[in-house]
């Protein structure tokens, strides 16, 4: 999938004449290979989420151009039942996800009912899904409902779902932010393997930094609509480039008695308004190192040392 | 010195199905001016056992028994007018969890933190007012703030005003539920860093209740670790987290995605027992890999491994 330049805005209403735009997404341009984990981490309200419902084609975007498998997706219409076939989403909350009035068998089996594979394909696929996410004996977990399950297996379940199309693309919106902390590792572990398995390309979307280390090969940082720095993995949490992605990883405490004794390095204040983002950098109210140039001017995204970083001072501080 | 010790607290909810153990003797105390830090994932009774201090308690219990005392008074017995007047807000106070959102819409955020000054201690309005500002600096927020109402106030802030409304009586204690959880990891660093600074300066005891162990060794004198309604391992931070004795604590810290470290995280096949079945013997045993089938049949005690350090695991003391 290769994403260019997507801009996803939303209009909201105020008073009777005026409209306000939510700049949700506001120029972004990613490139997912087969076979690859891209991480987008962001906080709420960064455009993370909406990036995926619009890699998906279920926000339309004002412009930009989403291609996959070399095709041209953006403004087509009508029969994009292909597509939906081979690209599939993962949702965050394992419990609103999943109908709870239909059976494990029922919520595998919808999504290719609509697709019309004769009876024995459908069982067979569904066998396969269910063993591909460690539901074993399968045979056991059909017949179930999702209260029956806890929140691990239910999220095997969705993930069971959107396998069962064989696609060969993924948008995981937060999969195991749900999942108590314990069982995390397995769903993350299983993720990886499947990911293995089917080849498949995946955006990884997460407000967790650290787990976006143990899946992915690159990552992108989203600030305000904006990708702000994007890489490799191990290199950029090795050594961060942007102010913002500095300052999200130093936010994150890892278990160490140590830490009660110091205090943080916080950016103040808290990401804007997406309606009227600032001027220049977007992240320059916030930022230790603003210079006049960002409150002016817009920093666009920079190759330095095989990364991207959208700050007019990446070189220096790459230095 | 001690200020606050539970001992044997039990709560039970009626349900359809038989009661719920939510807390089932937990045991633990709390020094003046320590943090504790109680960690577990969800439903393992943490919050319970904040509710059955705060004596906050839903409609539906069954059983609530066992002693809270505060500086040696069994405050558990009081009544309910007893211990709104002497106790709840006044001694012990908390954050609710997602109090950003607990917030009235219709009063101005000063209004809500001065409202406890004037309801309990009859101050007049203007200096209840006063306060508030003054309770605004000390969370870090602007003491005009005081004349905004809630959704003039970003979520970060109406977090901090939660805090500012706890402490607005002086409390010795404040129980922090989850106090971060709605919140993105930078502000998530500020209201850390606030806590802090608040713990330095004021010199409060906390009740800090996570189910982030990182996050907990970010504040944490104490760690308390809860499992199925018990705690299983409590403990001075360094020795829970650097020397954990209990199989569950070992696994969960070992289930800690790592931003500084290349260790691989683990995780814990099955899940939390159903806590309205009965138990015999470890909760932990049918996911814990150590387990010898007499574990199964007897309930282990809290025991101390090292000065300060108990551990409610057979592996440690004698099943006989």
């Amino acid at each position: 999938m290769d994403l260019q330049n997507i801009r996803t805005y939303f209009y909201v209403r105020k008073g009777f004449f005026r409209t306000l735009t939510v700049r949700a997404v506001d120029g972004v341009s990613l490139k997912i290979d087969q076979g690859e984990i891209v991480a987008i981490v962001g906080e709420s309200g960064s455009g993370k989420t909406t990036l995926g419902r619009t890699a998906l084609k279920l926000e339309k975007p004002v412009s930009g151009k989403i291609i996959f498998e070399g095709r041209d997706i953006t403004n087509i219409k009508g029969d994009i039942k292909w597509f939906r076939r081979k690209a599939q989403m993962i949702f965050q909350d394992p419990f609103m996800s999943l109908n709870p009035y239909m059976t494990v068998k029922q919520i595998i089996e919808e999504p290719i009912v609509v697709h019309n594979f004769d009876e024995k394909e459908r069982k067979r696929r569904i066998l396969k899904a269910l063993s591909d996410v460690r539901l074993l004996p399968s045979d056991e977990f059909l017949p179930k409902y999702p209260h029956m399950l806890s929140g691990g297996q239910r999220q095997r379940v969705g993930i069971a779902r959107s396998l069962v199309l064989e696609p060969t693309l993924l948008v995981a919106d937060e999969p195991i932010s749900m999942i108590d902390a314990s069982s995390r590792a397995g769903i993350l572990f299983l993720f990886g393997e499947i990911q293995k398995k089917y080849d498949l390309g995946v955006m990884y979307i997460t407000h967790d930094i650290a787990t976006a280390k143990y899946v992915s090969v690159n990552i992108a940082v989203m600030y305000a609509g904006k990708i702000v720095e994007y890489g490799p993995t191990i290199e950029v949490l090795k050594n961060p480039l942007h102010p913002y992605t500095t300052a999200l990883m130093e936010a994150v405490p890892d278990p160490d008695p140590q830490n009660r004794f110091r205090f943080r390095k916080v950016v103040p204040g808290e990401p804007p308004n997406p309606i009227s983002p600032p001027t220049g950098c977007r992240f320059h109210p916030r930022c230790p190192y603003t210079t006049e140039t960002c409150k002016k001017e817009e920093p666009l995204l920079k190759e330095i040392s095989g990364r991207r970083i959208a700050c007019h001072y990446a070189e220096k501080i790459a230095k | 010195m001690k200020l606050l010790e539970v001992e044997g607290l039990k709560l039970y909810y009626k349900t359809l199905r038989g009661p719920v153990k939510a807390v089932d003797n937990v045991e633990f105390t709390l020094e003046k001016g320590e943090t504790l830090g109680a960690v577990g994932e969800s439903g393992c009774g943490k919050s319970s056992t904040a509710i059955a201090i705060m004596k906050l308690l839903p409609t539906n219990v069954e059983q609530y028994e066992g002693k809270v005392l505060l500086d040696g008074m069994n405050v558990r017995e009081f009544n309910e007018g007893e211990f709104r007047r002497k106790i709840r807000w006044k001694r012990i106070s908390m954050v609710f969890q997602g109090a950003m959102n607990s917030l009235n819409p219709v009063l101005k955020a000063g209004f809500q933190v001065a409202e406890p000054l004037i309801v309990h201690q009859s101050m007049n309005k203007k200096e209840a007012i006063k306060k508030a500002k003054e309770l605004f600096k000390l969370v870090g927020l602007p003491p005009d703030f005081t004349e905004r109402y809630p959704h003039e106030l970003s979520g970060g802030m109406k977090q901090r005003v939660a805090i500012a409304m706890a402490l607005v009586l002086n409390p010795e204690l404040i129980i922090l539920d989850e106090p971060t959880s709605a919140i993105d990891v930078s502000i998530q660093a500020q209201i850390m860093n606030l806590l802090k600074r608040l713990k330095k300066e004021l010199d409060i005891s906390m009740m800090f209740i996570t189910h982030d162990i990182a996050l907990a060794s970010d504040i944490c004198d104490k760690i308390g670790v809860m499992y199925a309604g018990q705690i299983v391992e409590l403990g001075p931070s360094e020795n829970v987290l650097l020397n954990p004795k209990h199989p569950y604590t070992q696994k969960l810290i070992a289930s800690v995605p790592l931003l500084r470290g290349d260790r691989t995280p683990e995780f814990i096949p099955g899940a939390p027992p159903d806590l309205v079945e009965p138990f015999k013997g470890c909760r932990f045993y049918p996911r814990c890999p150590y387990g010898k089938d007499e574990f199964e049949e007897k309930e282990p005690p809290l025991i101390e491994v090292e000065k300060n350090h108990f551990v409610k695991c057979w592996l440690y003391g004698d099943v006989k």
